[in-house]
């Protein structure tokens, strides 16, 4: 099936608030916009549906649109070896440091795939997912602050005392090493 | 050597050498220095070339790869160090017994490597938490300049005089200190 043609049966089954929108770009791309609460049970029917059969979730990606945020996902039917597309829009709030405003709902339990999946778009861009068994950081360490993709994202001076940047010229003394003070307890 | 000799002339047969504590310890620690066995990244994969037949690190004594950090003298810091894991290489180096030495493996753990600028996640050389006393260059290094970082920290080993830092004159005091 095309695009245009799962768009259709999607808004027959689950209505034009939660199937939002289908759009073709001038590459000929194409897919479908749909509510982050309604995700799961979106992808619980393509999964099952006798006629879609989207039995395989071949990648899902946090996005960062600079106005909002977003989720991607790309299915492939192994059994009817057709693909779709569907974009997830996601309410940003003006803090970088915050994650998102909206929850989209998860389909860890659809595709087992997307459990680290959500996780990852979590982590690195701050999409939070309602419904999630395991919802943690998987990358970063748990006391990370900041969602590192982020267009804005500003790299922090220290993580637990440790400098993170590399060293500017004023922190070189007169030989080129870096000075940082009390790296070491005095028994090192 | 002064006149009267330490050992008594003809009573071992022979087969008595006299030498400082610290030249004997560092003797034996420079000869079989345990690494510890973990590796961060692509410069794990040439210490394990290193390791295996081929290069045999086995040949300067340091074959035994130490699962435990209480087991090893010496840290290999092969790869790339994140924030992640600079807190457990951290707490790694605390766990080893003194004393102990480090080799920064590689462009990353030495200075940060292709990550320098836009790696938010990556320490920027090892040094800032660990006293390294080998920086190995090279992306990755090959398993013959890890030999050599390898050799050149033995000698730094056998040169060491740890049990006169911990046990000498300076530590203990002047003489008329002791006694009391």
């Amino acid at each position: 099936m095309t695009t245009q043609e799962i768009y259709g049966k999607l808004k027959a089954k689950f209505g034009e608030a939660r199937i939002t929108a289908h759009v073709e770009n001038a590459d000929g791309d194409s897919w479908v916009v749909v509510a982050p609460a309604a995700m799961a049970d979106v992808g619980l029917f393509l999964r099952d549906d006798s006629e879609l059969k989207f039995d395989g979730m071949q990648c899902l990606s946090g996005m960062d649109w600079k106005d909002r945020l977003g989720v991607v996902y790309h299915l492939y039917s192994y059994s009817l070896g057709h693909r779709l597309v569907i974009h997830v829009d996601v309410k940003r709030s003006e803090n970088p440091m915050d994650a998102s405003l909206e929850e989209v709902a998860s389909v860890a339990a659809v595709w087992p795939t997307a459990n680290w999946h959500e996780r990852e778009a979590y982590d690195m861009v701050g999409v939070k997912f309602s419904g999630h068994p395991d919802f943690r950081r998987i990358l970063c360490p748990d006391d990370w602050e900041g969602w590192p993709l982020r267009k804005d994202y500003k790299v922090a001076e220290f993580y637990r005392g440790m400098p993170v940047p590399y060293p500017a010229n004023e922190d070189l003394d007169a030989g080129g090493t870096w000075v940082f003070k009390d790296r070491f307890g005095e028994d090192a | 050597m002064s006149e009267k000799s330490v050992v008594p002339e003809g009573q071992y047969g022979g087969n008595v050498v006299v030498t400082s504590v610290d030249k004997l310890l560092g003797w034996a620690r420079g000869n079989s220095p345990w690494p510890l066995g973990f590796g961060l990244a692509c410069c794990a994969i040439e210490m394990m070339a290193a390791a295996a037949s081929r290069y045999d690190i086995a040949r300067f004594g340091a074959e035994v790869f130490r699962a435990s950090p209480r087991q090893a003298d010496i840290m290999i810091v092969a790869g790339t160090v994140t924030m992640k894991m600079s807190t457990r290489i951290k707490r790694l180096w605390e766990q080893m017994p003194v004393p102990k030495y480090c080799i920064s493996m590689g462009s990353c753990a030495t200075c940060g490597g292709p990550y320098w600028q836009h790696g938010y996640h990556v320490l920027k050389g090892v040094d800032l938490i660990v006293p390294v006393d080998v920086y190995v260059p090279g992306c990755p290094p090959r398993p013959e300049a890890l030999l050599e970082g390898l050799m050149l920290l033995q000698e730094k080993m056998k040169k060491d005089q740890h049990f006169l830092k911990r046990y000498g004159r300076e530590k203990l005091g002047p003489k008329e200190k002791r006694a009391a």
